[in-house]
């Protein structure tokens, strides 16, 4: 039984290199050249490296993400004044900071928040650069955009966090520190400053969701390893025409939980449930401390939570 | 009906684990088996016994049912049924139910050819769920360590045993297990969003192979994992979410581990300890520290 498990790829095959499709004729020349083979990576899943495609707005977006990626570098070393012993020692203490509330929606002072916000500009550019790019290489292989699509669910949560929440609240102190414990405090504040996240439901319904979405990536990926004897992870085959394997993983949940996806079925349950991860979240944040400004209250009068106070150490308001 | 137009012709008898067949067979879409039965018998019981716990607390509001482990001071002994007995029995049930829900997902498997990534996969959410209310608990020295089954009372838990380490964002298992959720998410996203647009092209194109896909992915990030190693690597994120979530939750509390009321925020001290070379440069690096905005 052991050697039908499939758990890594046991014989691997080398030939020429896979150089892509080319629908429009001209995508050729727009890839790089040559190709790499890994040899771990194989173990796993292909282990051919690149070719890679070339466009402005893949470039446009690395770019700019460099740019955020060292003025945040630049900021912390001005932290450190440029001590490089006490940046290893403090790194994960160290970060670029918004600006103070009392700039409100105005652009700060270069040294008190300016910096951030040009970051955050090159951050934001960036991602929208990459999103185009998603969209771009879809349509020239005449696909469907259902990734890019995916990709602006992801976006609108960022957007939601640094922008639409920052200008409903009025200021762009609003925004999230850049840093790795920095963040976390900001996350935990946020939370402690709205009367506890858990009793938003759009926060539960995120949750859900990115529970859910683990939950159906095992049971996915466990099924299709389980059936990959029979081909079944050659999931458009078997879309376009179903075979043993697809019929086998259907009745293996059927017959578990009385109910199944179809091999096309299991990837639109799969897309909507990471989709609604950013959807469901974007709208919590969105609403907290702008409609609600304190979850917990608001759910004792909704009659859903009791009134049992919870004492919360007054230490946890870090950087309050 | 229930049978699907290709199903007869997989529905054999064999590949039970216990009692031959005896209970093999399927009632509508469901095979039962012995761990079917198993199943009902424990899930029922277990339903039964928080429908009782809801009625002797006196709310039918399903946001506020709760049942709760007993007091700390019951220790590891079986406490009276209203003072915590019933989550006690309610937790073997689920044990009962979720164990024989796994082994009928491993006859399945057996008849129906199939590896066994499924009930495996299953059986990591178990350990997760079992780290909490059993193996954490019994490290501690009491049941009441374990979280209450109630829709709400199981967020106020959670906080709860959250602040107790003062932050715990900061413990590193839980950075872990977040950015595995966060990763198998996206993966999840990419996998189902690239096969329905290779399924699903633009109106009046053709359907899409997955040299296509292929192609897509090395186009947008230089490498496409391909059709088997998409589903290893979705797997192994989602197992890895569920794995690391026991694993931060186990080194909350036993107390030669991590006992509770430390902070996970001042355990990360070990680094500037590590990186500094004398208690005087050490002391001066954790005034700097404290002396940043945020921590004030």
């Amino acid at each position: 039984m052991a050697e039908y498990q499939n758990i890594f790829t046991q014989v691997q095959v080398k030939g020429p290199p896979e150089m892509g499709m080319d629908e429009t004729g001209n995508l050729s020349s727009e890839r790089t050249k040559s190709t790499r083979n890994n040899t771990w990576l194989g173990y796993i899943g292909n282990a051919q490296l690149g070719p890679i495609h070339l466009g402005m707005f893949g470039v446009v977006s690395i770019y700019l993400f460099f740019v955020w990626f060292f003025l945040v570098g630049f900021a912390m070393l001005q932290q450190v004044n440029f001590d490089f012993a006490l940046f290893i020692r403090t790194l994960f203490w160290l970060s670029l900071n918004p600006p103070p509330e009392e700039y409100g929606l105005s652009f700060p002072p270069i040294n008190d928040g300016g910096l951030y916000m040009i970051a955050s500009f090159c951050l934001l550019f960036s991602v929208l650069s990459w999103w185009v790019r998603s969209y771009l290489r879809a349509n020239e292989l005449g696909m469907g955009k259902h990734i890019c699509w995916a990709f602006a669910a992801a976006i609108w949560l960022f957007l939601v966090i640094g922008l639409f929440r920052p200008i409903a609240m009025g200021s762009w102190s609003e925004m999230v520190p850049y840093g790795i414990f920095p963040h976390l405090i900001w996350t935990n504040n946020l939370s402690v400053a709205w009367g506890n996240l858990f009793y938003n439901p759009f926060h539960a319904l995120c949750i859900v969701f990115l529970y859910g979405s683990a939950l159906l990536f095992a049971m996915h990926g466990a099924t299709i390893l389980a059936t990959s004897r029979l081909g079944g992870d050659r999931e458009l085959e078997q879309i376009y025409d179903r075979g043993t394997a697809s019929e086998r993983a259907a009745l293996f949940w059927r017959w578990t939980m009385g109910f199944n996806a179809s091999m096309e079925g299991i990837h639109r349950w799969a897309w909507w449930f990471a989709v609604l991860v950013p959807i469901t979240g974007g709208i919590g944040i969105l609403l907290t401390g702008t409609v609600v400004d304190d979850w917990r209250y608001w759910a004792v009068e909704h009659g859903f939570a009791t009134e049992i106070e919870y004492s919360v150490p007054e230490s946890t308001l870090l950087g309050e | 009906m229930a049978l699907l137009s290709f199903e007869r012709k997989y529905r054999v008898p064999g590949g039970t684990l216990i009692g031959r067949d005896l209970f093999d067979f399927w009632v509508g879409p469901f095979y039962i088996g012995f761990f079917g039965l198993m199943t009902i018998f424990f899930a029922s019981l277990g339903t039964l016994l928080i429908l009782w716990g809801a009625a002797l607390q006196g709310t039918w509001n399903p946001f506020l049912i709760s049942i709760n482990p007993p007091a700390l001071e019951y220790g590891l002994q079986f406490a009276p049924l209203r003072d915590g007995g019933l989550w006690q029995i309610i937790t073997i049930c689920a044990h009962g139910a979720f164990i024989a829900w796994l082994l009928r997902e491993v006859e399945i498997c057996r008849k129906l050819g199939i590896g066994y990534h499924v009930p495996f996969a299953f059986g990591v959410a178990i350990f997760a769920y079992t780290s909490l209310v059993v193996i954490r608990p019994v490290l501690m020295g009491a049941w009441g360590h374990a979280f209450p089954y109630g829709i709400f009372s199981h967020l106020d838990w959670v906080s709860y045993t959250g602040y107790a380490y003062i932050n715990f964002h900061f413990n590193p298992a839980h950075w872990v297990a977040i950015t595995f959720f966060f990763t198998t998410t996206l993966a999840l996203a990419l996998h189902g969003g690239l096969v329905l647009s290779a399924a699903n092209p633009e109106t009046g194109k053709e359907s899409k192979s997955p040299d296509h896909e292929d192609t897509y992915f090395r186009d947008f990030i230089g490498y496409s994992i391909g059709t088997i190693g998409i589903h290893r690597i979705g797997l192994l994120l989602a197992l890895n979410a569920g794995f690391w979530s026991a694993v931060c939750i186990l080194i909350s509390g036993p107390a030669w581990i991590f006992p509770e009321g430390s902070s996970w925020v001042e355990w990360w001290n070990w680094w500037p300890r590590l990186t500094t070379f004398s208690e005087a440069q050490y002391q001066e690096t954790m005034t700097f520290i404290n002396s940043l905005e945020w921590t004030q």
